[in-house]
């Protein structure tokens, strides 16, 4: 065993560093260090200057034109990026779609729609969860009835992030159902403009609108759009949670945060003197640094069991439970940092540009918001609840 | 020992809590956030019509001389409806000050005018560098003839934007973080060389940042003794931390209420969410942070009005540390709970976390608080609170 970075590493290291010096846009940049509101057009630019160099599908094999990568090269271009201020790669074409098609799509399917994930043509959302089922996802009711060689699709999705800029969405629907929760489920891929398509965003708490619900009345879909068997979507369905959860870690972002609370903590006063000199603050800062340091060696011994097995197991689900209480940790520590100046809320002041009047400094902005978003961690991709009964039932036999 | 709330006591919160079931249900509340000035002058005269703005004023000047027990009972019953308009800014720490420091023509011209609902006051003391400690204060006040010059700049000045009189805080003498030579000062807020930007914190409350710029003032402006301002600062706060505990216990209250009804019918795997054990077990605590935190509250309410100023610093730290730990759980899993309803800005259950989170931001959170009590008891014994 031997944890240490090796020469090709670094020197890899070094490339996407170099590259990101070049290529990421200054103001783009900022945009993220700043907290800024990023619009489609932010993250589609990023996406297509990151598919010029052949890396815009980080985890994806050679064989469909990803960079193919191992997880330790995986893990430091993550890193670099999340470190440079790079916008995150929307995970719904590149780490759920993708891998499922590249499993269960046919040829067909394969051809049409992996290239143009890779080039940031088609923008994907997740049509999982519906208004009564969350947890209990399997008890999907959104219907889809063959009628020749088209499904017609009826039903709502919820909590469907970046909806309103996507091109495509994946949605499991149900197709049969007499048959058992699990056995009636298929995995369709429906186009957003298609007519009777409807997208509502939801307000949060922190008065952003990031997650929306999404109707479908009526909206023909073409049978050659279905992903695998009629019937089969559970299945598929697995498959992708198990990508999704490994890929909320967020170690790279959690590196960063970690940099901001310590730079925040030097910046700050308290009794006079920097807040990092209050031992109390400093170890609960140490505290999470430890946490994150554990974090991201587990995070490589998952991806590496991954790559041999070619599907995560239930270990992403320890991933997901220390991946989101660190980030809901650090996103306090940032907020705490603050102190009265947490109050007040400026969301204006979020839009890159703004000149109007401000209290505190500008970077301060987004710190409190981004403590109340973030109490979404433990809830969204499968709460923290639901990821230790997998713990419990599939790695414990309970 | 009698923990019973006095008939008029009684009285009072059913009077509150009718007058809030009818005019403070969510739906209104979002229309008052969403008005210009964030808050409605037409609950704020119910309230003085029904004496809860008097309450603790001193008779001679309109008001019912009641205790912090009384402000229990207000602030609890605004907690249960998260209630925005400026009680403690205006009432707890504005008039009280006025109350407890004001000379007789002081509390003439301002306290009859506060009863019934015509006069907003507010505390205009932190600064960009000041954090929680309260001597940290570089605002100057230079003497000017008979009157004095205020310069400087103070942040996130609770219910500023409504305030008609600040109380702002200055040396007259001594360096920031000093406890000697800081002064009080009545200042209308529409004096020259006042200005004030007032935007809505995340609780949807209000807040102003005040820039003092040469602001004159006259002799008769000085609330308390000269250079003798932190001792008023200090128990102000500390009656600020006993309102916002109480204010805390109500809205924890309806976190509890709101998360059990809704694990009662939100069903998933064919069965009310409420029947898995986990589930039970974590609102279980939360209720048991709650009544810890009730116990607590209780405390400070029966300390706070005491002249012993040691005895009032240590009983409002451990009050705030463990009123601030409970809001914190309390607020996180109630959203935990509802899923993804719960970080929604339709669900009641998000407002009542947000003014929970703020509500552990202010005056100190939970972790200064706990600093604060291990120093003072590394210092002596906690003495026993006394009646």
């Amino acid at each position: 065993m031997d944890l240490s970075y090796t020469a090709d590493e670094q020197r890899f290291r070094a490339e996407v560093r170099g590259f990101l010096q070049t290529n990421l846009p200054q103001d783009l940049r900022d945009k993220v260090l700043g907290g800024k509101h990023l619009g489609r057009e932010d993250f589609v630019g990023w996406h297509r200057i990151l598919h010029q160099r052949g890396w815009s599908t980080p985890n994806w094999p050679k064989d469909f034109g990803g960079p193919g990568w191992n997880a330790v090269e995986q893990h430091i271009f993550d890193e670099e990026c999340a470190d440079a201020g790079a916008p995150p790669l929307m995970p719904f074409g590149i780490r759920m779609v993708a891998p499922v098609l590249m499993a269960f799509g046919s040829r067909a399917q394969q051809d049409r729609f992996l290239p143009r994930i890779r080039s940031g043509e088609h923008w994907w959302c997740q049509g999982y969860s519906e208004p009564g089922s969350g947890s209990d996802l399997a008890s999907l009711r959104m219907r889809a009835e063959r009628r020749d060689d088209v499904y017609v699709c009826n039903g709502q999705k919820t909590w469907t992030t970046a909806a309103q800029h996507a091109d495509w969405i994946f949605c499991l629907v149900r197709t049969d159902p007499t048959r058992r929760q699990q056995q009636g489920i298929s995995f369709l891929l429906i186009d957003m403009k298609s007519p009777g398509v409807t997208v509502r965003p939801i307000v949060t708490l922190d008065g952003d609108a990031e997650v929306n619900e999404v109707w479908f009345e009526d909206v023909e879909v073409p049978v050659d759009n279905r992903v695998g068997e009629e019937n089969q979507g559970w299945t598929y369905a697995k498959y992708l949670l198990g990508h999704e959860r490994t890929g909320n870690a967020g170690v790279g972002m959690c590196k960063r945060w970690l940099k901001a609370v310590k730079r925040i903590a030097a910046e700050q006063r308290a009794g006079g003197r920097p807040l990092i000199e209050d031992a109390r603050f400093r170890d609960r800062i140490a505290q999470v640094e430890i946490e994150l340091m554990a974090l991201e060696v587990t995070h490589m011994r998952v991806l590496a069991m991954e790559l041999k097995k070619q599907a995560p197991g239930p270990e992403a689900s320890i991933l997901k439970v220390q991946g989101s209480e660190i980030q809901q940790t650090l996103t306090e520590l940032m907020m705490h940092a603050l102190g009265p100046q947490a109050l007040p809320f400026q969301p204006a002041a979020l839009d890159a540009g703004y000149t109007g009047a401000l209290s505190g400094p500008e970077w301060a902005v987004p710190i409190t918001g981004r403590y109340l978003n973030h109490r979404k961690a433990s809830i969204y991709a499968g709460s923290n609840e639901i990821q230790r009964n997998i713990i419990a039932k599939h790695m414990l036999g309970l | 020992m009698n923990f019973d709330f006095s008939e008029e006591q009684n009285q009072l919160r059913e009077a509150l809590v009718r007058l809030l079931d009818r005019g403070y249900e969510f739906a209104r509340r979002k229309q008052i956030v969403a008005s210009d000035a964030g808050w409605s002058r037409d609950i704020w005269r119910q309230l003085a019509e029904l004496g809860a703005l008097a309450i603790r004023l001193p008779e001679a000047h309109g008001g019912a001389a009641g205790t912090a027990i009384d402000t229990l009972v207000v602030m609890e019953a605004l907690g249960r409806r998260i209630v925005v308009e400026p009680y403690v800014p205006a009432i707890i720490l504005g008039a009280g000050l006025v109350s407890r420091a004001g000379s007789d023509a002081q509390r003439t011209r301002l306290l009859p005018r506060v009863a019934s609902g015509e006069q907003l006051l507010a505390l205009a003391h932190d600064e960009a560098d000041t954090r929680y400690e309260l001597a940290r204060i570089a605002t100057r006040a230079r003497p000017d003839g008979t009157g004095y010059v205020l310069d400087g700049q103070k942040t996130v000045v609770l219910g500023g934007g409504a305030a008609d009189t600040l109380i702002v805080s200055a040396r007259t003498a001594g360096e920031p973080g000093e406890p000697i030579g800081v002064s009080l000062f009545l200042v209308d807020t529409h004096a020259a060389g006042v200005r004030r930007h007032s935007y809505a914190t995340h609780d949807d409350h209000r807040a102003a940042d005040v820039t003092l710029t040469g602001v004159k003032v006259a002799g008769d402006a000085l609330l308390g003794p000269a250079g003798g301002g932190l001792p008023l600062v200090e128990h102000a706060i500390e009656q600020g931390i006993a309102a916002v505990c109480a204010e805390a216990l109500g809205v924890m209250a309806i976190l509890v209420d709101l998360t059990a009804s809704y694990v009662k019918t939100r069903k998933q795997f064919g069965v009310p969410i409420g029947q898995f054990q986990v589930l039970q077990h974590r609102l279980a605590d939360m209720l048991m942070r709650v009544e810890q935190a009730r116990s607590m509250t209780y405390l400070a309410a029966t300390t706070v009005d005491s002249s012993d100023a040691a005895l009032r610093r240590r009983i409002t730290a451990a009050a705030k540390a463990m009123v601030g730990q409970a809001a914190r759980f309390v607020g996180q899993q109630a959203i935990q709970l509802h899923g993804g309803i719960g970080v929604t800005d339709e669900a009641p259950v998000s407002h009542y976390f947000k003014r929970l989170t703020l509500i552990g931001m202010t005056f100190g959170d939970a972790d200064h608080h706990l600093a604060r009590y291990s120093d003072l008891m590394a210092r002596g014994p906690t003495p026993a609170p006394r009646a």
